[in-house]
Parts: C-alpha cells; sequence; structure tokens
C-alpha cells in the first residue's frame, strides 16, 4: 500500500507530504492507528486531509495510507433497522467489540458479513440486463422488500443465477458482458459524493401525508419534496423531525441526527421498535435507517454524515420506494464546513462560512426529487428530504437559513413566540408557505372531499384576519371591536386551539387521518359560521361564546380514529344549541321581563320591610333610654 | 523518550512557539521551566514539521525566549482519579489545594474522554425531584438529563443552584449520589457561598470540587469542565455512584477559549467566538447521561451568565442548542420579589415528557402543566394589554386570567429557600389554581382527570 508522511496536525485537519497519485476525496488511512480521513485539498505532493476521528496523539513523521478510492457506501441487504456513524460503521457493533465509549481506528463492515439473507432470482439464465434492473429480491424485514439492482456499468446476458440463503459477499449471479463474466454479489458499493443515476425526473405532485394538522392541511409537502424547518432551540425542531419520522406516508426512512444530542438518537431507537406505523401496523423501526453522528463525535465525519444518509435513500428510491430523508441539523453539517475551511485557512463568506456554502447546500436538497429509476421493470421512487437548520438565535438572516430557503419548496418557520405558550408544533401559520399546494390540494379535493382546500383557504383567512385585528386590540383594546370582529377573533382561536394545536405526546392526538382533519376544520368552521349566523340573527356575543357545545369542539382531537363519524354529531349538537340559544332568547326576554316586574314589587315589599324595621330599631332605641 | 528543548521561536499571549521539535503530538502534556525555575504546564494545539504551537495554562508570565526549557512528554493530558476524591478540593488542573494528602489513583484517565456510543446510551427518564415548583412541576429535571441554568449578573442563579443540590432526591429509592462542583473564574465570595453550604446541609463529604476562582489562570479553565467530568465519568459509572455535576460559569470557560482562538488568529464566528465553540461545547456537555447496564448516572447543571441577558449571545445559543432544555431565570421577576425567579415560559426541560405520568409522578402531571402553561400565557398576553389599556378594557375572562397568572406568580413559583414542596404539593397547588379558571377552558386535560383533580373538593 502506499503511504505518505504526516507534516502537520491542526484539530482534525492533517498535512501529509509524499502524497504523489491520490486523488481528491480520496479515501486515506492516517498513522498506524488507522484513522479514516478524505483528501480535501491537492497540492504537489502534499495533501490536507480531514480526518473523520479524533486526532489527539498523532504527530509529524507518521505515515498516511492511500486507499486509492472515495468515501463510499455500501448498499446491500442488512441497511434496515441498523444504526450508522456519520461514514457508515455501525454502531451497535461498535458497542459490542469495543464497549460503552467509541473508540479509535475501528474498521467493521457496515453491513453484517455473517447474516444469510433468502435471495429469490427474478430473471432467468439467458435474460439481458442492463444498470439498474432488478435480478432478485430479498424479503430484508416485513415492511421491506429490497430489490437487488444490477450495478452501474454492468450490463449482459445472466449466465448463472441462484436461488437460496446467501450472504451478502456471496456470488448469486454471473452476468456474460463485454468484457468478460462478471459475478455479482447482494452487496455493492456507491461513492457518497456523486448522486446516484435516474432515468427521468417527475415534478413532485403526490401529497406526502404526516398526520400533522398544520402540515397536511395548511403547508403540505409533496413526495419527492424540500421541506425545511428552522427555528431557535426548544421551538420543537427535532420533535417535528421524530414526528415525521414516525408518521410520514414513507416507505423507508433515513434519519440523520447530525451534530445533535445523543440523548435524541437513543430517543428514536428506544421507541421506533415499539411504535406501531398507522398504515402497516408494524414496529416503525422495521422500515428505518438511522444515522448518528452525535454533537461529541468527531467533526469531519458530522460533514460526511448528510451525504452517507442520502446515498443510502437514493439506493432505496432505486429500487421504486417513496423515501423520505431527515436532517437534523443542517446547521451542525454547515458548521462543520465551517471548522474544516477555517483550518485551511480558506477566505471565508458569510459570517465565517466557506463561500461554496450554498453551493453546498443546493446540490444537498437537489438529490430529492420524483424520478423515474433506470432499469426494469419501470418503476417510480421518491425521495423527499426535511431539513431543520438550527440558527443562531433563531435569527433567519442566518446564511445557512437563507441558502436553504433559496432551494427547498415548503417553509416551516417555527417560533419560539408560539413555543413559549406551549402552541406546537409551533409552526407560524403567517409566515411558512408550501410551493407544492395547488397541486396537492386538487389530490385532496378528490380524495378526502371537494371542499378541503376551500376550507382551508378559508381558515387561513380567518387566520389573517385575526392578526390584523390584533393589531388593533393591542393599540385600543378589545372593547373597540365590534361584535362581528370579536367572533372572528374567536374563530380564529378556535381554529389555533382546536385544530392547529397538536399534541405529539399524546396517544391519540400524535397522529391524525387526513379524513379526520377535514372533519376537524370543517367542524371548527362550521361552528364559527352558525355563530356569525346567529349574531346576525340577534344572539348575544356573550352567549355565543358560553356555548357548551364548544368544550366538544376543543376534544375532537382525542376521539379515536374509529369513531371519527361522531365529529359530524358535533355538528347536528351546534345546530340545535344555536336554535336553542335564538329561541331561547326570545324566551328569556320575556322571562327577564316577568323577573323585572317580579323583582321591583319585591325591591317594593322589602324597603317597606325595612322602613318599619328602622321604625321599630328608632322605637327600640327610645324604649331602652327610656329605661334608662 | 522525553526530550527537552530551549529552541523557543516566540511568545504571543498564552501561546508559545516552540522550533526544532521532533516526535511531538496534536494534544500532548508540555511542561515549561522558566529561568526561576518555575514550572508551568500546557498542551500543543497545533505541530507544523518541526514546529509546536503550544497553549500554556498557567499564562506566560515569566516565560522568555531564551532560557525556557520545554519538555515534551509523550502523553496528553490525564488525572489519576479515586473514590477518594469524594470531600476534597483540588485546582482547575486537578492538582489538591486543601491541606489533604496527594491522590492515590485506583486509575489514569485522559481528561477528554470518548464519546459514549449514542446505541449504548439509556434513555433518562427517571424523575428527580427539586422540591421546586417551577421545576418539578412544569420544567422536571430527570436523570442523566442535561439542564443549565441560564441567568444574569446579580440574579440568583447560585442560590437556586444550591438549593437543588440540597434538595433533589429520586422518589421511593435511597441510592448513593454524590456531586461534582466544577468552578471556572467565579469569585471567592461565590465558591465561599457553596462551600459553606455544603458544609451546613453536610453534603461536603459527598461533594468534589475543582475551584479555577477568578483570580486563577484564565486558560487552566477550558481544562477545567474535562477534569471534573472525567472524575464524574469514573464515579458514576466505574463506581457506581449518581452524579450531579455543576458547571459555573460556562461563559468563563467560553472567553478563555475565545482567548486563545484569538491569539492563534483564527477567523473568529459570531462576537469574536471561535466557529468551533458548539462542538467545543459539545465535548463537555453530552459526557453527562446513563449508560445500558451501568448503575449510575451523570447528571449535568452549568450556569451561565447570559451577557446582557440576551439569550441570543453566542454562549447561551449554543448551550441551548446541546444541553435538553433550559432553566431561564427572568430580572422582571426578581424585581417583584418573586423568587426563585423562574421564567416557565421561556424555560424548558425536553425529557420532562418521558419522566413524568403515571408511576413516575402522577398521571395527571403533563395535562395539568400543559394546562397551566397555557393559561399562565394567556394570562400574561392579558397582563400586558391591561398595561396598555387599563384592566377595564379587558374582557370578564381575560379578567380571570390576568387574576391567574398574578396567583401563579404569588403561590407556584414565589416559595422559599428552604421550601421543599413534595411532587404531590406542587401538583394540587396547581389544580387549585386552575379552579380560578372556568371548567370550559381545560382545553388540554383529559375529561377523566378533569373529573378525577379540577372537580374535586
Amino acid at each position: 500500500m502506499r503511504k505518505g508522511e504526516i507534516t502537520k496536525v491542526s484539530g482534525p485537519l492533517v498535512v501529509a507530504k509524499g502524497m504523489t497519485g491520490s486523488k481528491m476525496y480520496d479515501v486515506v488511512r492516517v498513522s498506524e492507528e488507522r484513522l479514516v480521513g478524505e483528501i480535501i485539498e491537492l497540492s504537489g505532493d502534499t495533501a490536507s486531509i480531514q480526518v473523520y476521528e479524533e486526532t489527539s496523539g498523532i504527530g509529524p513523521g507518521e505515515p498516511v495510507y492511500m486507499t486509492d478510492h472515495p468515501l463510499f457506501v455500501e448498499l446491500g441487504p442488512g441497511l434496515i433497522e441498523s444504526i450508522f456513524d456519520g461514514i457508515q460503521r455501525p454502531l451497535d457493533i461498535i458497542r459490542d467489540q469495543t464497549g460503552d465509549n467509541i473508540s479509535r481506528g475501528i474498521e467493521i463492515p457496515a453491513l453484517e458479513r455473517d447474516i444469510k439473507w433468502h435471495f429469490k432470482p427474478l430473471v432467468k439464465k439467458g435474460d439481458m440486463v442492463k444498470p439498474g434492473d432488478i435480478i432478485g429480491e430479498v424479503k430484508e424485514t416485513v415492511l421491506v422488500i429490497h430489490k437487488i439492482m444490477v450495478p452501474h456499468n454492468i450490463e449482459g446476458k445472466i449466465k448463472t443465477i441462484k436461488q437460496g440463503e446467501f450472504l451478502v459477499t456471496d456470488n448469486i449471479c454471473e452476468v456474460e458482458t463485454k468484457n468478460g463474466i462478471v459475478s455479482l454479489t447482494m452487496l455493492q458499493r456507491w461513492p457518497v459524493r456523486q448522486p446516484r443515476p435516474y432515468k427521468e425526473r417527475l415534478a413532485p405532485t403526490v401529497l406526502l401525508s404526516t398526520g400533522q394538522r398544520v402540515i397536511d392541511t395548511f403547508f403540505p409537502i409533496a413526495k419527492g419534496g424540500t421541506a425545511c424547518c428552522p427555528g431557535p432551540f426548544g421551538s420543537g425542531k427535532t420533535v417535528i423531525q421524530h414526528q415525521l419520522a414516525k408518521w410520514a406516508e414513507a416507505e423507508i426512512i433515513v434519519y440523520i441526527g447530525c451534530g445533535e444530542r445523543g440523548n435524541e438518537m437513543t430517543d428514536v431507537l428506544m421507541e421506533f421498535p415499539e411504535l406501531k406505523d398507522p398504515l402497516s401496523g408494524e414496529p416503525l423501526m422495521k422500515r428505518t435507517v438511522l444515522i448518528a453522528n452525535t454533537s461529541n463525535m468527531p467533526v469531519a465525519a458530522r460533514e460526511a454524515s448528510v451525504y452517507t444518509g442520502i446515498t443510502i435513500a437514493e439506493y432505496f428510491r432505486d429500487m421504486g420506494y417513496s423515501v423520505a430523508v431527515m436532517a437534523d441539523s443542517t446547521s451542525r453539517w454547515a458548521e462543520a464546513m465551517r471548522e474544516i475551511s477555517g483550518r485551511l485557512e480558506e477566505m471565508p463568506g458569510e459570517e465565517g462560512y466557506p463561500a461554496y456554502l450554498s453551493a453546498k447546500v443546493s446540490s444537498f436538497y437537489e438529490r430529492a426529487g420524483r424520478v423515474k429509476a433506470i432499469g426494469i421493470p419501470e418503476r417510480l421512487g421518491a425521495l423527499s428530504v426535511i431539513g431543520a437548520v438550527s440558527p443562531p438565535g433563531g435569527d433567519l438572516s442566518d446564511p445557512v437559513v437563507q441558502a436553504t430557503l433559496r432551494v427547498v419548496k415548503v417553509f416551516w418557520s417555527l417560533e419560539d413566540k408560539l413555543a413559549y405558550q406551549r402552541h406546537f408544533p409551533a409552526i407560524s401559520w403567517l409566515n411558512s408557505y408550501s410551493l407544492y399546494i395547488d397541486d396537492v390540494g386538487e389530490e385532496l379535493n378528490k380524495k378526502i372531499a371537494k371542499d378541503f382546500t376551500d376550507l382551508s383557504k378559508e381558515a387561513m383567512r380567518l387566520l389573517e384576519q385575526e392578526a390584523e385585528l390584533q393589531e388593533i386590540v393591542r393599540l385600543i383594546g378589545v372593547d373597540a371591536l365590534s361584535p362581528e370582529d370579536r367572533l372572528i377573533l374567536e374563530g380564529a382561536r378556535s381554529i389555533r386551539e382546536d385544530f392547529l394545536h397538536q399534541n405529539a405526546f399524546h396517544e391519540i392526538d400524535t397522529h391524525t387521518s387526513l379524513k379526520k382533519q377535514y372533519l376537524m376544520l370543517s367542524a371548527c368552521l362550521f361552528n364559527y359560521n352558525k355563530a356569525k349566523d346567529a349574531l346576525a340573527r340577534g344572539a348575544v356575543f356573550s352567549d355565543i361564546i358560553k356555548m357548551e357545545v364548544r368544550e366538544k369542539i376543543a376534544r375532537m382531537r382525542y376521539l379515536p380514529e374509529s369513531e371519527i363519524d361522531r365529529i359530524d354529531k358535533i355538528k347536528d349538537e351546534i345546530v340545535k344549541e344555536f336554535d336553542r340559544l335564538i329561541k331561547g332568547e326570545k324566551i328569556q326576554e320575556k322571562k327577564e321581563e316577568v323577573e323585572q316586574d317580579k323583582q321591583e314589587q319585591k325591591e317594593k315589599v322589602e324597603e317597606t320591610a325595612v322602613e318599619s324595621k328602622e321604625k321599630k330599631k328608632i322605637n327600640g332605641t327610645k324604649e331602652s333610654r327610656e329605661e334608662k | 523518550m522525553i526530550k527537552e528543548y530551549s529552541s523557543i521561536l516566540n511568545v504571543a499571549g498564552p501561546l508559545l512557539l516552540v522550533e526544532g521539535v521532533q516526535d511531538v503530538k496534536y494534544e500532548e502534556l508540555v511542561e515549561i521551566y522558566t529561568g526561576s525555575g518555575e514550572k508551568k504546564r500546557g498542551r500543543v494545539l497545533e505541530v507544523d514539521k518541526d514546529k509546536a504551537l503550544v497553549q500554556i495554562f498557567e499564562g506566560s508570565t515569566g516565560i522568555d525566549v531564551k532560557n525556557c526549557r520545554v519538555r515534551f512528554l509523550a502523553r496528553t493530558l490525564h488525572i489519576g482519579v479515586s473514590a477518594d476524591m469524594l470531600g476534597r478540593i483540588f485546582d482547575g488542573l486537578g492538582r489538591p489545594k486543601d491541606e489533604g494528602p496527594e491522590i492515590i489513583p485506583e486509575a489514569i484517565l485522559d481528561i477528554n474522554g470518548a464519546p459514549i456510543n449514542p446505541t449504548a446510551r439509556n434513555y433518562p427518564n427517571e424523575f428527580i425531584q427539586t422540591g421546586i415548583s417551577s421545576i418539578d412541576g412544569i420544567n422536571t429535571l430527570v436523570r442523566g438529563q442535561k439542564l443549565p441554568i441560564f441567568s444574569g449578573s446579580g440574579l440568583p442563579h447560585n442560590r437556586l443552584a444550591a438549593q437543588i443540590i440540597r434538595q433533589s432526591k429520586v422518589l421511593g429509592g435511597k441510592e448513593e449520589f454524590a456531586v461534582v462542583f466544577g468552578a471556572m473564574g467565579i469569585t471567592f465570595e461565590e465558591a465561599n457561598f457553596f462551600i459553606q453550604d455544603f458544609t451546613k446541609s453536610g453534603a461536603l463529604e459527598r461533594v468534589v470540587l475543582f475551584l479555577n476562582l477568578a483570580d486563577d489562570p484564565a486558560i487552566e479553565r477550558v481544562s477545567t469542565p474535562r477534569v471534573a467530568f472525567t472524575v464524574a465519568e469514573y464515579l458514576a459509572f466505574e463506581k457506581g455512584l449518581h452524579i450531579l455535576v455543576v458547571l459555573s460559569d460556562m461563559t468563563n470557560y467560553a472567553e478563555a477559549l475565545r482567548e486563545i482562538s484569538a491569539a492563534r488568529k483564527e477567523i473568529p464566528g459570531r462576537r469574536g467566538y471561535p466557529g468551533y465553540l458548539y462542538t467545543d461545547l459539545a465535548s463537555v456537555y453530552e459526557r453527562s447521561g446513563r449508560i445500558k447496564d451501568k448503575k449510575g448516572s451523570i447528571t449535568l447543571i452549568p450556569i451561565l451568565s447570559m451577557p446582557e441577558d440576551d439569550k441570543t449571545h453566542p454562549i447561551p445559543d449554543l448551550t441551548g442548542y446541546i444541553t435538553e432544555g433550559q432553566i431561564i431565570l427572568s430580572r422582571s421577576l426578581y424585581r417583584k420579589k418573586i423568587s426563585p425567579p423562574i421564567d416557565v415560559q421561556q424555560s424548558l426541560s425536553r425529557l420532562k415528557d418521558k419522566g413524568i405520568g403515571k408511576g413516575k409522578t402522577r398521571e395527571d402531571h403533563a395535562d395539568l402543566f400543559n394546562q397551566l402553561i397555557a393559561c399562565y400565557a394567556r394570562g400574561k398576553e392579558a397582563a400586558e394589554l391591561s398595561v396598555i389599556l387599563g384592566e377595564a378594557a379587558l374582557s370578564d375572562l381575560d379578567k380571570i386570567y390576568l387574576k391567574f397568572s398574578q396567583a401563579f406568580e404569588e403561590k407556584y413559583i414565589l416559595q422559599g429557600e428552604d421550601e421543599d414542596r413534595t411532587i404531590e404539593q406542587t401538583l394540587d397547588l396547581g389544580w387549585e389554581l386552575l379552579r380560578q379558571v372556568p371548567r370550559t377552558e381545560m382545553k388540554r386535560v383529559r375529561e377523566e382527570y378533569l373529573q378525577r383533580y379540577y372537580d374535586k373538593e
């Protein structure tokens, strides 16, 4: 193995000389500890290397071994249910081998080599195959059928193909190509920094339902779309990411914990095997791949982790699955870039970030999309990317946020003001947007109800009106508003509290089907419109807001999916109660008149009584005086 | 082989550049002998060919280019640890500062530790009762959590921390606990306050103190939390103790880091702090937690003073992104004589959801605190309005909320320094306050709990 020699060590950056013949982004092994590194700059025979492991104790004079291949991931059966670090080393196996803390220089293959998978061929001897063609499949988990595709650059006639139990490294198939016979395994490799190819890209127009009311109804994301959720700490970014990983209607989830808390990954690891997917009823872990590079793990591996994650996601997309990638948080990824860039003494752009920040961010998000995969049979796959951004102080002018907003199509703006009121998810309904809403809306109108988008527009209008009215209230008080305007405030409040607010930790409220979302929203608006009606017909505002049915509306969220038709009954109750209110008012008015008369009479009686008492008193005192 | 050099090229701030060195490793420990025979310690920050950049812990006073000798020790900074360290006082680098004897180490450990494998972590979910309503009820602390106190100058964060240390216990269990206290750049008075408090409550023998006071070398501070954590890890994961680590004040730590970064002429990030501040803080904070199949745990309470009470300042900001929540102290509450002045709206414990509920605190806890916060938030809104327009302009409901929020501050948040409320007391107090608000407003509480707790009496 060719080797160079270290001349400089500065944190995660190592410079080595004698590196002639190595290429950019080649993987190297640093020192006798064999730390993993990647070449990020070449100049003459010296190479700058970012090292994916802690470099303390390393010094000049030690060797650097060249491997002549770029950083790649291993693709094949065994990916699902795994937890990897930023450069795809399996953390659970590392723990078995080296204990509770991560030591250095570990070389463990990403996919377990001693598990046998049942391979079922789908092509036969003599078939012509091209790259991307599916030659067979493996049932990886109850939810995932892992399709084995012909690797790129291989084309020819199947010479042999086997069926049975195999290791990922066993030969399962031989292909006669122009350059001789090539044997295939279930295991493939792909360089992480290179997007996997596809045949054709399609517009993302199909809804990726998430079970989160504010997202699905107001700011939906499409399959193959991109979204970001920037927000200050404590605004619930991670909870949203977890919620999406749990309930998004995707077949595969790749969750990248990039420079975030260790306990959050533990949370996912402990919770996902227990939680049931609402569609299949199987544990969520059976469709999840985890990449964990927590904040205290080496910074350079954090930079690689998002690429590792998205490459695995692309691989499943090519099988024809709908894949969703959660990246939490892309700011930590950008910071890792900044740190390496600083050590390379590059000229910084904004806030010390490298000048190529936005190019890197946009090319990452651009790997999302709905595509027609190459190879036969023909299949459509989608890769949706949802990135969390953690801007310092929640300031949206942060370069990472701005770079992200330029490329993503859905923006969920998380606000700490809402979080302080414990309004979760703290997605601002005024600032957020979704550019998929038109395409997706049509689908919803067809699938769920004709007036789905009309309702969501009406609700949004109400919320906007509320914001305007709030400004007036802040200046001159709520009493200055007309009853109609106050009703708007009440209607908007109902939408906020009874619909938008959703408790992620409540067993039923955590996920709401589209049908239930529609029913809930329509009940809220129905109530508002009835109230508006009643007001016009002479009902008193203070009576309307005291109505009992309001409590029922507030409790709709806790209705299990099997009982959602009860929401229609709530509508009946709304009608009845308003009827009572309007009719009752007339009776009450009469009653009041009668009562008033009675009261007046009473008062008269009382007055006379008091008078007589007082007289007695006076008399009494007189008597007592006289006694004295 | 240990080598000694006298080839110092230059000295600038806390940094020393030595040339002509051989076989020097990154992060290697260094001893510097000045002309007068004084010994200082340092570590290698960068090696470039035959030049080594050394950071001096004790500051560069007394170092000259000619007569100084630099010795590279061929190892990184290690510390000897032992269970006998309990009850002792050390300096910021772990050398005994009290009258006691040298520690006979049971193990010698690298102060940088190694990151915990995420698969080895056990999720923190054991409720710690601090006896403080605004923490137990609203921002519940659990074992293995990292929950910082964001404070400002003049606010009683030390008293709050001392009260937490004094009162903390786990329900239904008598387990061994200990405190590791790391002081970075705090004044003698502040350190003395804690020592006095520990002595008074008899806790001193369960405490390991690492003191780097305001007049101690600033650069040493960078190592203090790491030394403290090395001891904490040993006691927790080898000796099975439940450790509470208190670090005060992280702002001084970050400033020391900035000083080194500036001396190295690195490209600064926000407000002059180095771009790797997040990573650096994380390498400290993330050492806390619980590990599967290990008895002990490390719970971390770092204290930091926010410059100008600004939560978006890089230190509190980055801390908030790493820790699992934050306790924020509010100056306006403190002015109203509400103490501890915990701003329950801005404070947050991210791990509370797993640490509360049936079998841990009580079944109604989650719904109750959601409702309390929602009502309090609405009351505060009403209060804001009433400042502008007068109370008369409020609707009847808003008036109720306003009264609620005042009662909440005066009865729930306000609490004596020696008042140790059980979780039942805290929860019942919450319901008592909520009864001021109409039942129809209890949107965040399940009907069964309303019947069981709201309708009681």
